[in-house]
């Protein structure tokens, strides 16, 4: 009896997106509780452990992504005005930005083409299918973007989300470390880099080492969205025109 | 209604973004355009709202949440990530890497050719 109004219940929160909505937030509430204990630890960054957390429970209850997703989507849905709304932090360090303005652009423009190439070549030398080369092409900008370029130079947008995720929790982990090793001081220098390899998340990690660092980092992230969308397609028609068949 | 004001006037920028994007058929995403529109805007206007800066707060202080979703999606390419892992791995580590080592090296770069050159003109 219990047992066939648990399977009854079940049938009805696994046809309603309620479930997939709260779940993703029950998860990223528990995997910000447990960074936060844990003191920051980068490697506990609550986007990858909210992922492996939900990952597990869809295994556990046999549910499917898209079934998930029927409740994912609308805090999915949320990039998109949240890209619009790095204009607000733009334009309030729009003063300061304009004190660097030439070394930011020139820093954006090498950072974006030389980003794009270096992870499609190095997947290519190591013989990635051209589908996860052009996947990967876009990774160091936010989601929403990223999955939109994808798209349109012929990568899997849905591909494209998961590895941008995933550059983005290297990219805070690594980041302070290499610029320590690097000895770059500049908390400007060190935001701007973070900005364009690892977008929001990296963004987030700036915001905890310094109010500028996480500035210049989400300037640098909306400005690169902006150069990755309008440079990419360019590059990757570019790419083929020169070396043919492999993409 | 702070928040509702602020929410409706980014889906608007949004939606006059995506249906801008799609009437000229331009090579960049839709809330990019938004975003730069909106940008525009606040520097035409010359200052930020209480609402705009209430929801673009609330939006942005939770970012990380809103990769989430997108990010449970690797189930699905679970045996394409495994089949691919290497040049996967090694693109991602190596990519996130060069394209910082390069950025900042480039600002840094920059910076010292500009501030070189008052010195020498005068």
């Amino acid at each position: 009896m219990v047992e066939t109004d648990l399977t009854k219940i079940w049938v009805y929160l696994s046809a309603s997106p309620l479930l997939g909505l709260t779940v993703t937030l029950v998860a990223y509430l528990a995997a910000h509780r447990i960074y936060m204990l844990a003191h920051q630890n980068p490697l506990l960054n609550p986007v990858i452990t909210a992922i492996l957390m939900l990952i597990a429970f869809l295994k556990l209850t046999g549910t499917s992504y898209e079934d998930y997703f029927e409740g994912g989507q609308f805090v999915h849905f949320l990039l998109g005005p949240a890209t619009v709304a790095l204009a607000v932090p733009l334009y309030q360090q729009f003063s300061r930005l304009r004190a660097v303005l030439v070394p930011v652009v020139v820093a954006l423009l090498i950072g974006v083409v030389v980003g794009a190439l270096s992870s499609i070549t190095i997947a290519w030398l190591f013989g990635a299918s051209p589908e996860t080369q052009l996947s990967l092409a876009p990774k160091s900008v936010t989601a929403p973007v990223a999955m939109g370029i994808s798209e349109q130079i012929g990568g899997i947008p849905s591909l494209t989300a998961v590895l941008v995720v995933v550059t983005g929790i290297l990219g805070a982990l690594m980041g302070t470390r290499l610029f320590a090793l690097l000895r770059i001081r500049d908390d400007r220098v060190k935001g701007i880099a973070m900005g364009v390899a690892a977008h929001g998340i990296g963004t987030a990690r700036a915001f905890h080492v310094s109010p500028e660092m996480g500035a210049f980092s989400g300037l640098a992230m909306a400005l690169s969205a902006f150069a990755t969308s309008a440079l990419l397609p360019g590059l990757v028609d570019f790419l083929r025109a020169i070396y043919g068949g492999w993409l | 209604m702070q928040f509702l004001n602020g929410i409706t006037l980014l889906l608007v920028y949004q939606l006059v973004g995506e249906i801008t994007v799609r009437l000229f058929g331009l090579p960049i995403p839709g809330p990019v355009l938004g975003m730069v529109l909106l940008f525009l805007t606040l520097v035409i206007r010359k200052r930020s709202g209480g609402a705009l800066d209430t929801a673009a707060n609330g939006l942005l202080s939770h970012l990380s949440l809103l990769f989430v979703p997108a990010g449970v999606g690797m189930m699905v390419y679970f045996s394409r990530i495994l089949d691919e892992w290497l040049p996967i791995a090694l693109s991602l580590v190596l990519g996130t890497a060069i394209t910082m080592i390069v950025t900042a090296g480039a600002m840094l770069a920059t910076q010292r050719l500009l501030a070189r050159r008052p010195r020498r003109d005068g």
